[in-house]
């Protein structure tokens, strides 16, 4: 029978199928990071029992971390206690930990890819919502909750239903000045923030075929921000190539026998989705959100919608714009910034800052603006520094911070006040999700760029040389 | 982590008729350093229902003393956004067992299922039908039977079914959680575990 790139990998995991309920499903690696790990590790004590492959979890801390200053004690003592117990706990059950200091710490979807722990048909699990990400290499990957996190620790599975089949072709060619963030905005505006839940989302089609891993990265990422799971991208040369040499990644015969594996892994031609969206890459525009979900994101150039055209409650439309005192109608170009965030798992991997550089370099920070750069992890900092992107940013009045999640979700000390405005690289513009009364637009590293030289919000493409 | 059985609930409901209310709300980051699972129901919806100064937001339907119970009534596309299961700690912890709405985003929906929550499904219809009647008398009383999977509007004796898998549904009723299970096919795990491709 024809078979989807997901149900390749999904069939190859299932330990079991309940009759009537989910399917026992091995992971093959699990991540884990200081936030939503703890209390797993109190259900192992409790029940007193051992993690069954110590070797296929890894630890990292990055959720809680501060991003300056990361070689003196970490200040907050509920965040220092998070870290410790994260430390202890891997110690305790022979994990390893790459803690904040260690070469190898940054944000757990950045890091997993670069050292090659995200490989090709694998089943991929961590307590965060974006291991999503991870999809980029033609796994299945997905967020779990705590209690599920125990699970893969104690038993090296979860259980879940199969979800449903859906396929986002992207065809032609994108235009100067348009990402692969802006065409996961522009997906997620089309299927709103629940158009995908139910389902696991294959990504096909020429503009994903021609993304670099960093893109296809950030695309995945944003699955969850319509309610998928997931969402995975077969692997091709492209793949085989970013992950050739990695530390994690087999070698000499092993890498042989993989390769003949993961080339087998793509969906067969007569395959069947339960659904399949098809839009035309090269009509996508910078995009920027208006509201406080990522599907409320329009193209940069357009006007705020009227309720009535929105999918979803007036009442909840209202309140949403009322947060954001923004106002049906309005246009988003020269909306007022006082901060910008350049970092995440959605956007802090080297070809964001590229972007971002691109852009500034030759120009000069805004003064009313504070702008955050936050790379995801310390083989990304590096890269900027080599490559000459600091210097380029220096020049232009920025200043770059040490690896985490930072403002994304603003855990740590990097919180958006109250009232004020940020273009933001990250994933979500809920209420409060920067900080408490902090009003967030996502965008594009590029559009970041636009608004950290001119203060506003800015079309990136009339900076683009 | 053991909770409490679940079989019958006959209770009245917080009404909170907002769409897509996502888990930033129901358990913001910063009340996530916790290594123990203690006081997240302090926490529900904190932003919504406390000033920065901590005082009560008089307007927001938990600081409202007319509506009470163990079910709360959620808009559509119910917990999106993270993964964090203390969001729906804290639903538990605040003494709701059950949450209705017309949609739920799925990782939350799964997180509900494993600590004893459980989400009941209707339809936009019925859902809104539970909306009028609970604002028309707060007094109202909402009846959910998981052995039966219906849930009544107790005054007018008008029901709906919902959905729950025969396996989900048996470990609500016994207060079982998914270790309990994956514990008992070790043996299976670690046998299939030498047949992976790679």
């Amino acid at each position: 029978m024809s078979k989807t790139l997901f149900d390749k990998v999904w069939d190859t995991h299932v330990v079991r199928k309940i009759e009537g309920g989910p399917d026992v499903l091995f992971i093959d690696r699990h991540l884990i990071h200081e936030v939503t790990s703890p209390v797993a590790f109190l259900g192992l004590k409790s029940r007193g029992i051992k993690v069954l492959y110590p070797e296929r979890t890894f630890a990292t801390a990055d959720h809680n971390t501060p991003t300056i200053n990361q070689h003196l004690p970490v200040a907050d003592p509920l965040s220092a206690n998070q870290l410790k117990a994260l430390e202890q706990n891997s110690r305790e059950y022979g994990i390893s930990h790459w803690g904040l200091g260690h070469q190898k710490n940054g944000i757990v979807h950045v890091v997993g890819p670069e050292y090659g722990i995200t490989q090709p048909g694998a089943t991929i699990v961590c307590g965060d919502s974006h291991t999503s990400t991870h999809g980029a290499f033609g796994a299945i990957a997905f967020g779990i909750g705590t209690s599920e996190v125990e699970m893969v620790l104690s038993t090296q599975c979860i259980m879940q239903p199969k979800p449903k089949k859906m396929r986002i072709n992207v065809t032609g060619q994108l235009s100067k000045g348009v990402t692969p963030k802006d065409v996961a905005l522009f997906i997620i505006s089309k299927l709103t923030t629940s158009g995908a839940t139910g389902y696991f989302v294959e990504y096909a089609g020429e503009v994903f075929e021609k993304m670099s891993m960093e893109g296809r990265m950030t695309v995945c990422n944003l699955s969850i921000e319509m309610g998928a799971r997931g969402g995975m991208i077969a692997p091709d040369e492209t793949t085989f190539n970013y992950v050739q040499g990695r530390e994690f990644t087999p070698k000499g015969e092993a890498w042989d026998k993989a390769m003949a594996y993961w080339k087998t892994l793509k969906t067969d031609a007569d395959a069947v989705f339960d659904i399949e969206y098809t839009y035309d890459g090269s009509a996508i525009e910078p995009m920027i959100t208006y509201g406080t979900n990522p599907g409320m994101g329009i193209g940069i150039s357009n006007h705020i919608p009227d309720a009535k055209e929105v999918e979803g409650g007036v009442a909840t439309y209202e309140k949403s714009l009322g947060y954001m005192d923004f106002h049906q109608g309005d246009s988003m170009i020269g909306k007022k910034v006082d901060y910008v965030f350049v970092g995440s798992c959605t956007n802090g991997r080297i070809e964001d800052f590229r972007a971002f550089a691109s852009l500034v370099k030759g120009k000069k920070k805004a003064e009313n603006v504070t702008v955050w750069l936050v790379p995801g992890s310390h083989i990304v900092e590096s890269q900027i520094k080599e490559e000459g992107i600091l210097d380029i940013l220096t020049e232009a009045g920025f200043t770059l911070r040490q690896p985490g999640c930072s403002a994304c979700l603003a855990m740590n000390d990097d919180k958006v006040p109250a009232g004020k405005y940020a273009v933001s690289t990250s994933n979500r513009n809920f209420e409060g999700r920067q900080g408490p009364g902090a009003r967030t637009m996502l965008a594009s590293p590029l559009v970041a760029a636009a608004a950290a030289v001119t203060g506003k919000v800015t079309d990136p493409r009339t900076l683009l040389a | 982590m053991a909770y409490d059985k679940f079989t019958i609930l006959t209770s009245t409901a917080v009404p909170l008729p907002i769409e897509n209310v996502d888990t930033d709300q129901i358990i913001p980051a910063r009340f996530l350093k916790a290594t123990e699972r203690v006081g997240f129901g302090d926490n529900l919806f904190r932003d919504w229902r406390y000033n920065p100064d901590n005082t009560p937001k008089a307007d927001f339907v938990l600081n409202d003393p007319t509506y009470t119970g163990k079910i709360l009534l959620g808009g559509k596309n119910f917990g999106s956004g993270s993964s964090r299961e203390h969001a729906a700690w804290a639903v538990y912890d605040y003494g709701f067992r059950a949450v209705v709405s017309s949609f739920f985003a799925d990782i939350f929906k799964n997180n509900c299922l494993n600590i004893g929550v459980l989400p009941v499904q209707v339809s936009p219809e019925f859902l809104q039908k539970i909306f009028d009647a609970v604002y028309a008398d707060p007094k109202t009383e909402l009846e959910i039977d998981l052995p039966a999977q219906t849930i009544t509007l107790s005054p007018t004796g008008e029901k709906e079914s919902f959905d729950i898998s025969s396996y989900k549904k048996d470990n609500m009723q016994n207060g079982f959680d998914d270790i309990d299970y994956l514990q008992n096919i070790k043996t299976e795990i670690q046998e299939f575990a030498t047949h992976l491709p790679l």
